[in-house]
C-alpha cells in the first residue's frame, strides 16, 4: 500500500515539476484539454459506474459553461460567482430531471432515453437563446487585457495547467471519496437491485440523488473552465448529445471502475484526436469520430471493462507462480 | 378585435392540423423502435441516424442518378432495411447476453459512426431533393402538400405492419417472441432469424420515414439530432415497446411542438415537449398507459 501511496505521490511531483521544465505551448495546450476533459469524464464515471448511465451530462456541462460565460458577457458577473451560479443551475436541472426518475424507479433504458433527451434539450434551449447565447455560432467571453485573476483570465498556459491540475486532482479525491464512502456499498447494492437494497435500509431515491448532484456539478464545473480556458463556445462542443456520448466513450475506453480510467480515456480520445488533425489536416474532418465510434462498438463488444480495468486485472489475478 | 381572433383561430386551427400531420411521421418512428425495443430488447440510440443515410439515399438516388422519386423510394427503404439487419448482425447480436446498457451504448457508438460516415463522404452541407410539393389552400389556411403526402403514407406503412403481425406466420412468430423470448426458442422457433427480420422491418420503417422526411427538410449529417430525441421521448411517454402508447404519444408531442411553435420558435415547442414530459413523469412514470402493477 505504501508503495502504492509513493507511486501517487511520485505521479504526482511530476507533473507539478513539467512546466517548469518543458514549456513548449502546444505540448502544455494538450496536457490542459486533457486535463479538463479527464474531470469531466471522472464526473461522469462517479455515477457511471453505478449503472446510472446517464447521457445527459452534455446538458450538465452546457449549463455551466454557458451560465458562467452569459453571466460575464450580459451581467458582467465575475466568473468566480459565476461559476458556483452555473454549478448550482445544472444540480438544479439534474434534481428537477432525477427526481422522477429516481422516485418512480425509471431505471436502464428509460432512465438513459430521459437523460439523452435532457441534453437534447438543452441543445435547444441554447440555439433558441440565439439573441444572447449566440446560437449555433458560438459564444466567446467578453475579452479583458491581459491576465485578470477576477476575470479568471489568463494568458499563459502554465497557469491554466495549473489549474487544471488541481481541478483534477480534486476530481480524483471525491472519486476515491466515494469510493471508500458508505455510499458505494448502498449503490452497488441498489444497482443489484433496488428492492433488495431498499429492503436493507438504504434510501435509494436520497443515495441515487445524492450522487447525481455530485456528478451533475463536476461536470457544470468542467464546462465553465473549459469554457474559461478556450475562450470560445459554442453549443456542440460543450452540449448536446455527442458530448455525452463522447464522455461515455472515454470512460469505457479507459476503464470504467477504476479512478485513473477516465484520464486514460481522455488521454487516448484527445490524442488520437490530435494525431488525426494533424497527420491529415483539415482533410480529417469528421474521421476522429468514425474511429471513436467504431472503437467504442469493439470496446464494449470485446473489452467492457476498458484498457486501464482490464491492465489491471489481468494484473491482480496473475497466478501466483506454484511453490515447489 | 373580432377580425384578431378570427385571423388567430384560423392559425390556431392550421397549426392544429399540422400537428397531426407532423405526429403521424413521428408514430411511424416511434413504432419502428417500439417494435425492436419491444422484441429484442435493446433500444437503438442511433435510430434517427438511420433515418438521416435514408435521406441521403434519396437525395443521391433523386438528383445524382435521377431516379423518379417513386422508383427511389422502394430502394431507399430496402437500403434501410438491409443497415438495420446489418446493424443487428455485426453490434447487436454478439451482445445480446451482454447488459443492456452495454448494447444500447453500443449503438450510441454506431450513432458516431453514421454521423462521421456522413461527414467524410457527403460533407456538411445541406442538401434536399429540389422537389418542390404545391401547397393546398383549404379556405384560407394552407397545408403543404408535403406533409399530407407524408402523413398518408405513414398511415399506410403502420397499417401495413400492423397487417403483417397480425396475418402472417412471420408476425405471429414476432408478436410471441415479444411476449416470452426464453419460451418461444423452446417452441421451435428460430428467435435469431426473427430477431434478424424484426431489424429489418425496424429499418425499413426507418427507410419509410427518411423517405417523407427528405420531402420537407434539408438533409446534413446531423439531422438526426433534431428529431431524433424527441422520438425517444415520445417511446418512453407511451412505454417502451407499447405500440398503442407510442402512437398516441406522437400525437400529443406533435401538437405540442406545433401549437408551441405557433406562439414562439420552434426549438420553444420541442422546450415545451420536454417540459410536459417531465410533468407526466411524475403523474404516469411507466408511460400513459401503463397498467398499474
Amino acid at each position: 500500500m505504501t508503495l502504492r501511496n509513493a507511486a501517487w505521490a511520485l505521479g504526482l511531483a511530476a507533473l507539478i515539476a513539467l512546466p517548469l521544465v518543458h514549456r513548449d505551448p502546444y505540448h502544455l495546450h494538450i496536457l490542459v484539454l486533457i486535463l479538463i476533459w479527464s474531470f469531466a469524464y471522472t464526473s461522469w464515471s462517479v455515477m457511471g459506474r453505478f449503472g446510472l448511465v446517464s447521457l445527459g451530462h452534455g446538458g450538465f456541462m452546457g449549463v455551466g459553461a454557458y451560465v458562467t460565460a452569459l453571466l460575464w458577457n450580459h451581467l458582467g458577473v465575475t466568473p468566480w460567482i459565476g461559476i458556483p451560479v452555473g454549478m448550482a443551475a445544472a444540480g438544479v436541472l439534474a434534481l428537477i430531471v432525477a427526481y422522477p426518475c429516481f422516485r418512480f424507479r425509471i431505471t436502464g433504458h428509460y432512465f438513459v432515453l430521459v437523460t439523452l433527451a435532457l441534453s437534447g434539450i438543452v441543445l435547444q434551449v441554447i440555439t433558441a437563446t440565439r439573441d444572447y447565447t449566440g446560437g449555433s455560432l458560438g459564444l466567446t467571453p467578453n475579452r479583458t487585457r491581459g491576465s485578470q485573476l477576477l476575470a479568471l483570465q489568463f494568458d499563459d498556459k502554465i497557469t491554466w495547467y495549473f489549474i487544471a491540475l488541481l481541478v483534477w486532482v480534486v476530481g480524483l479525491l471525491i472519486w476515491r471519496w466515494i469510493d471508500r464512502s458508505m455510499s458505494r456499498y448502498a449503490m452497488e447494492a441498489i444497482s443489484e437491485d433496488e428492492d433488495a437494497a431498499a429492503a436493507a435500509g438504504v434510501n435509494v431515491t436520497a443515495e441515487k440523488l445524492k450522487i447525481t448532484l455530485i456528478s451533475a456539478l463536476m461536470t457544470a464545473l468542467a464546462g465553465a473552465l473549459y469554457c474559461q480556458y478556450q475562450m470560445f463556445i459554442t453549443p456542440d462542443t460543450v452540449s448536446g448529445i455527442s458530448v455525452s456520448l463522447q464522455m461515455v466513450f472515454a470512460v469505457i475506453v479507459g476503464g470504467l471502475y477504476v479512478s485513473l480510467g477516465p484520464t486514460i480515456g481522455a488521454v487516448i480520445t484527445i490524442m488520437l484526436a490530435e494525431i488525426l488533425r494533424i497527420g491529415f489536416g483539415t482533410k480529417a474532418v469528421g474521421w476522429d469520430n468514425l474511429v471513436y465510434g467504431v472503437l467504442l462498438v469493439v470496446f464494449i463488444i470485446f473489452l467492457p471493462k476498458g484498457i486501464l480495468g482490464s491492465v489491471l486485472d489481468r494484473w491482480k489475478t496473475q497466478p501466483e507462480k506454484p511453490k515447489v | 378585435m373580432q377580425g384578431f381572433l378570427d385571423i388567430f383561430d384560423i392559425y390556431l386551427l392550421e397549426a392544429v392540423v399540422n400537428g397531426i400531420l407532423l405526429g403521424g411521421v413521428l408514430a411511424l418512428l416511434a413504432l419502428g423502435l417500439n417494435l425492436i425495443f419491444g422484441v429484442i430488447d435493446v433500444t437503438w440510440i442511433c435510430y434517427a441516424e438511420l433515418v438521416m443515410i435514408g435521406m441521403y439515399g434519396m437525395y443521391y438516388l433523386v438528383q445524382v442518378f435521377h431516379f423518379p422519386y417513386w422508383a427511389a423510394a422502394p430502394l431507399t427503404i430496402m437500403l434501410v432495411a438491409a443497415l438495420g439487419a446489418a446493424l443487428h448482425y455485426i453490434v447487436i447480436a454478439p451482445l445480446l447476453t451482454a447488459p443492456p446498457i452495454n448494447q444500447l451504448l453500443a449503438t450510441g457508438g454506431v450513432l458516431f459512426i453514421l454521423q462521421s460516415f456522413a461527414t467524410v463522404a457527403f460533407g456538411i452541407d445541406f442538401r434536399n431533393l429540389g422537389i418542390r410539393l404545391p401547397v393546398l389552400a383549404f379556405g384560407e389556411m394552407h397545408f403543404s402538400y408535403a406533409r399530407l403526402l407524408s402523413f398518408g403514407a405513414a398511415l399506410v406503412g403502420m397499417i401495413a405492419v400492423y397487417l403483417f403481425m397480425k396475418r402472417t406466420f412471420t408476425g405471429t412468430a414476432i408478436r410471441a417472441v415479444a411476449q416470452d423470448r426464453q419460451i418461444m426458442a423452446l417452441m421451435g422457433v428460430d428467435t435469431k432469424r426473427i430477431y434478424l427480420i424484426t431489424s429489418a422491418i425496424g429499418g425499413g420503417l426507418a427507410g419509410l420515414a427518411s423517405c417523407l422526411l427528405v420531402l420537407q427538410y434539408d438533409v446534413h449529417p446531423f439531422v438526426g439530432l433534431s428529431f431524433g430525441p424527441i422520438t425517444f421521448l415520445i417511446c418512453v411517454l407511451g412505454g417502451l415497446g407499447n405500440f398503442f402508447g407510442g402512437f398516441i404519444a406522437a400525437f400529443v408531442f406533435a401538437e405540442i411542438i406545433s401549437l408551441g411553435g405557433l406562439f414562439s420558435d420552434l426549438e420553444w415547442g420541442y422546450v415545451l415537449a420536454f417540459a410536459f414530459f417531465i410533468v407526466m413523469m411524475f403523474i404516469r412514470p411507466a408511460g400513459l398507459f401503463a397498467r398499474r402493477s
